[in-house]
């Protein structure tokens, strides 16, 4: 997919002797510098370098000292004591970014000419800085902060004007350009024409004066443009719906998923004290990448809308009121005990985790309802990473056999029209008037549960409302469109008395069955890995931060066809 | 004048009579050259240049028979390309102009000789965009080459296809570096290409194997071809072959431009004999060589040199100012360099503090801006001269101004980064009183500059 990837080895098993300060080991074959100190534990600083961009070399912070093997008059390295080749070093420093390893070469990282040669860049790059740290909101997760503090002097001494440049410039829909912040190392400039072949950005005049900007009458807003605010190193481009919101240092770090379509870009959930404040794409070269798109991205808000659902709602006097869980538990009881098992018809929903999702089965398979399926959900696929699935969790939805793609779906209404199904339990948040059924059709339910975030039309003609946790509020597992089984974790509690879903069908089975209780979601993966051959012998220790392949892309593609 | 000029290049510029058409030049010889190199045939061509040591002209003085011989046309699968670097912009330097203007016929008739020798297709002639009369004589020339049979299809009935184009430079400076010149043509901002791994002979221009050779360099091509590649290395000295184009400028009673074999007049001859000395009978005080990129060299000065005594042996050898042989080695051996053949004269009423802040204020004006420290250290050392030159200097700058230059020098992508430090350096090196004595004064002195504070 990308054709650079600087940071992975063409070939892990062809390794090269190279001596990095001083010591010699063995690295693979056609790295660059920068990568092979990263290796070597060794970090040598940059900005305008990207493993996933194009080289450009023009911060010129990753400059090192560089030698090759010594050749004696029979052309032959001149090898030292220790047998090893003696190094000739050179008196330019070199860039570690476009410098790939070749055998017997020395890498100097920390010699004092490097030391200078950073020390330079730093002050170069300060001069004409605003210094603006204090309302800027890269402070905190700055290059230029950090690499002060480890390559920078305490004092300036440049007496001169600064140059001015534009500043609060609306580059497009999402992101704000600070030129005076901009160390002008090209990197959203390279992410725009290379990743996004949006060849929109670009430098303008010339020396310490040149400027970024959007081609003239251009807006900078492709569908990926807030991944610059990310890989900028600087507080140059800024995400609007980011800035001046939160002093990133308070954030509490949660690895997590995207849940907005099929793909499960792997994020990091920023938060504090029960409130998310940002989504970034966590590197997962096997799904995201580096990149998230920017609907994904910003696509939390809806967990503080005005519509969230808080309690329980119980229907009455047509009307709903606010209840305890324990009446929604025991009105939901009473009422599927009143009908048949073959009059229940369960939405289950691909937004739920595998384990929500396997609570569910198993009460099913208690009670003997058979009628359940998924509401599809179309997404908008671009070819890149947004997926043609809107749903995050489809793939686990058909793995439980819950769902038959809406197939099902389809003769329920007339069967409550002529009622053949008498109570219906919509899970997840799904919106069956949005999906086409008529509200008539459900008013002649005697029973409507549904469970969900958000209020919409369905939860309003329930009988008895459940309000669930959004994928930022609670822990479990997906699997994603290519067949990858990755971990959700919870950030932030749910609101109100808000729960996560699995909890909630928990108390339901155990009402209705007396069915074992789970105590954690732990529990529920145990049984779960238990019972399901494609996750058998798995824990969520094995599936770690990155996900675990179950099926073959190939396979996940052949199902999700048929 | 002791010393006559060797007018090989220049031969026919200045002739009475000879005007820049084509049936001038023909009158003279013209395309005689490229009859006997088309029965030559490319390797041989590329022999004789290479037999006669010919180094580039351009400033860098790289020999130009290893330059093409990076590049095997039997080998090469992708087309070869041919540019003629006529960006001459080099301050102090207005000797290609010459050519162009004068003399237009010779560069195309080497330009050919040279794309024959190396297998080249479709070259590009790449012309400062500030030379505007030169475009149209270029292109005017062009067509009369072509129309002649020069250049185009099957030229003289060879088999061998050429076609040139003009390409105007975009006005500044760095389109003048070689890989900022690719980048230019392939209409780009001039951004110079990091190296390794965009070495032209590799990745030059469209990503395919290029030459890029000065206007100078390309009409030696054609008098290399003429007296064949040994009788070319006779002129001049070992290594320093050929003849060279001196522009003079600054304090002297004939500035001008001159050619004389490669080392074969000293700094002395040039300034004193061939230049009519010192203007209004002042004294020298400083000599830039090579343009004004090139170490500042100061008068009263003795280097050390390497040099074989009566018996044979090499010892060193104190040589004066006045007495530095004008070629690369000599100059280079003097801690400066032969560059584009620009030599600036400064007599001793020139106040070095405004000389160094001009020129400052040039390389600050045209650092193309891509790699940091060229582009903030650049403007610096200009902020910092401007200051001075106004009388608000600081003791602690002349520190600072070598501390800023040798952080830039040697830790950027192309040499720009070298060209805006050299002068600072050895400005400050070889007159810091003068700087310390103009801080000392701040405001008191009488000034007569204009160097302004803002950029």
């Amino acid at each position: 997919m990308n054709p650079w990837n600087h940071d992975v080895a063409k070939d892990e098993k062809d390794l090269v002797d190279v001596q990095v300060d001083g010591v010699w080991m063995q690295m693979p074959r056609g790295l660059n510098v920068v990568e092979v100190a990263h290796r070597a534990q060794k970090f040598i600083p940059h900005y305008c370098y990207h493993p996933k961009l194009s080289v450009v070399g023009n911060c010129r912070m990753c400059l090192f000292e560089m030698g090759t093997p010594k050749m004696g008059p029979d052309r032959k390295p001149v090898l030292g004591a220790d047998g090893k080749p003696e190094i000739a070093w050179m008196p330019r420093p070199q860039i570690g970014c476009a410098t790939n390893i070749t055998p017997g070469m020395g890498i100097r990282t920390d010699s004092a000419l490097v030391k200078d040669c950073r020390n330079g860049v730093m002050e170069f790059l300060l001069i004409n800085h605003p210094l603006d740290c204090p309302i800027c909101d890269q402070a905190g997760e700055c290059k230029l902060q950090e690499y002060s503090v480890e390559y920078g002097t305490g004092a300036s001494r440049f007496v001169e004007n600064k140059v001015k440049k534009p500043k609060n410039v609306d580059l497009g829909e999402r992101i704000v350009l600070d030129d005076e912040r901009c160390i002008l190392c090209s990197r959203c400039i390279r992410f725009s024409s290379e990743v996004m072949k949006d060849d929109v950005l670009g430098f303008v005049n010339r020396g310490s004066h040149s400027t970024l900007t959007a081609y003239p009458g251009k807006s900078f807003d492709n569908a990926y443009s807030l991944n610059t605010a990310d890989i900028c190193p600087v507080g140059a481009l800024t995400s609007k719906d980011f800035r001046f919101q939160m002093r990133v240092w308070f954030l509490k770090e949660t690895k997590s998923l995207c849940a907005s379509c099929g793909t499960g870009c792997n994020v990091t959930i920023g938060s504090r004290e029960g409130k998310v404040h940002r989504l970034t794409p966590r590197e997962n070269e096997a799904v995201n990448s580096q990149w998230m798109c920017d609907f994904g991205r910003l696509n939390f808000h809806y967990l503080e809308s005005k519509d969230r659902l808080h309690r329980p709602l119980l229907r009455a006097a047509g009307e709903q009121f606010p209840g305890t869980w324990a009446d929604a538990i025991q009105r939901s009881v009473d009422g599927l005990k009143k009908v048949k098992p073959e009059e229940i018809a369960v939405v289950a929903s691909s937004r739920l985790t595998l384990e929500e999702l396997f609570v569910l089965k198993r009460l099913l398979a208690e009670l003997g309802v058979n009628r359940v399926d998924t509401v599809p959900n179309p997404g908008q696929a671009d070819n890149f990473l947004r997926s043609g699935d809107g749903n995050p969790n489809s793939r686990g939805t058909e793995l439980l056999g819950l769902s038959s793609g809406g197939r099902k779906l389809g003769s329920w209404g007339t069967e409550i029209e002529s009622g053949k199904i008498k109570a219906l339990f919509v899970l997840g948040g799904e919106d069956l008037i949005a999906s086409g059924l008529p509200a008539s059709t459900l008013a002649k339910l005697d029973l409507l549960i549904a469970s969900g975030i958000l209020t919409n039309e369905t939860t309003r003609l329930a009988h008895v409302v459940l309000p669930g946790a959004a994928f930022a509020e609670k822990t479990g597992s997906m699997v994603n469109v290519h067949g990858r089984l990755q971990r959700m974790t919870r950030a932030i509690a749910a609101p109100g008395e808000a729960r996560e879903e699995w909890t909630i069908l928990r108390d339901l089975r155990m009402a209705l069955t007396g069915g074992n209780s789970f105590h954690s979601v732990e529990d529920v993966w145990k049984s779960m890995a238990a019972e399901v051959s494609q996750l058998s012998g798995l824990n969520w220790a094995r599936i770690g931060d990155l996900g675990i392949q179950i099926e073959s892309v190939a396979q996940a593609a052949g199902v999700k066809a048929g | 004048m002791a010393i006559s000029q060797y007018r090989l290049v220049f031969k026919h510029i200045d002739s009475p009579g000879y005007t820049r058409d084509i049936a001038c030049y023909q009158k003279h010889g013209g395309y005689e050259m490229l009859k006997k190199g088309l029965a030559m045939g490319p390797a041989g061509i590329r022999d004789e240049v290479k037999k006669s040591q010919l180094r580039g002209r351009g400033g860098a003085g790289f020999p130009t028979g290893t330059k093409w011989s990076f590049i095997d046309p039997a080998k090469v699968t992708k087309p070869i390309y041919l540019i003629c670097n006529a960006d001459e912009s080099e301050p102090g330097t207005f000797k290609d102009r010459q050519i162009i203007y004068k003399d237009p016929h010779q560069l195309i008739e080497g330009m050919i000789l040279s794309c024959f020798a190396n297998g080249v297709k479709l070259a590009y002639l790449y012309i400062r965009c500030e030379f505007t009369e030169g475009w149209k004589i270029l292109e005017t020339a062009l067509a009369e080459a072509k129309a002649a049979g020069f250049l185009g299809k099957n030229i003289l009935k060879s088999g061998y296809d050429l076609e040139i184009y003009v390409h105007r430079g975009a006005g500044a400076y760095i389109c003048g570096e070689e890989t900022g010149l690719i980048e230019s043509l392939e209409g780009k901002r001039a951004y110079p290409r990091i190296k390794p791994p965009y070495f032209p002979a590799v990745l030059g221009l469209y990503m395919c194997p290029t030459i890029v050779n000065n206007v100078e360099t390309l009409c030696n091509v054609k008098h290399i071809v003429e007296m064949g590649g040994d009788a070319y290395a006779k002129i001049g000295r070992p290594n320093n072959t050929g003849t060279r184009l001196l522009c003079v400028s600054g304090d002297v009673v004939r500035p001008g431009y001159y050619e004389f074999p490669c080392g074969a007049l000293t700094l002395g001859q040039l300034i004193y004999d061939v230049c009519g000395g010192i203007r209004n009978g002042r004294k020298l005080k400083a000599v830039i060589p090579g343009g004004s990129s090139a170490k500042v060299l100061r008068a009263g000065e003795t280097y050390k040199m390497k040099a074989k005594d009566i018996h044979g042996n090499m010892v060193d050898r104190d040589v004066k100012l006045e007495d530095l042989p004008m070629d690369f080695d000599s100059l280079a051996a003097a801690g400066s360099m032969a560059g584009s053949g620009g030599v600036i004269v400064m007599d001793d009423t020139r106040d070095m503090v405004e000389c160094l802040a001009n020129i400052s204020t040039f390389y600050a004006h045209e650092s193309c801006g891509q790699c940091t420290p060229c582009r903030e250290g650049v403007l610096w050392l200009k902020k910092i001269l401007a200051r001075i030159a106004d009388g608000h200097g600081k003791d602690e700058d002349p520190t600072l101004l070598k501390d800023v230059a040798d952080r830039i020098a040697g830790r950027t992508i192309c040499a720009f980064g070298e060209a805006a430090s050299w002068p600072v350096q050895s400005f400050l090196g070889k007159f810091k009183e003068e700087f310390q004595l103009r801080i000392r004064r701040n405001g008191t002195a009488a000034k007569t500059d204009t160097v302004s504070l803002t950029h």
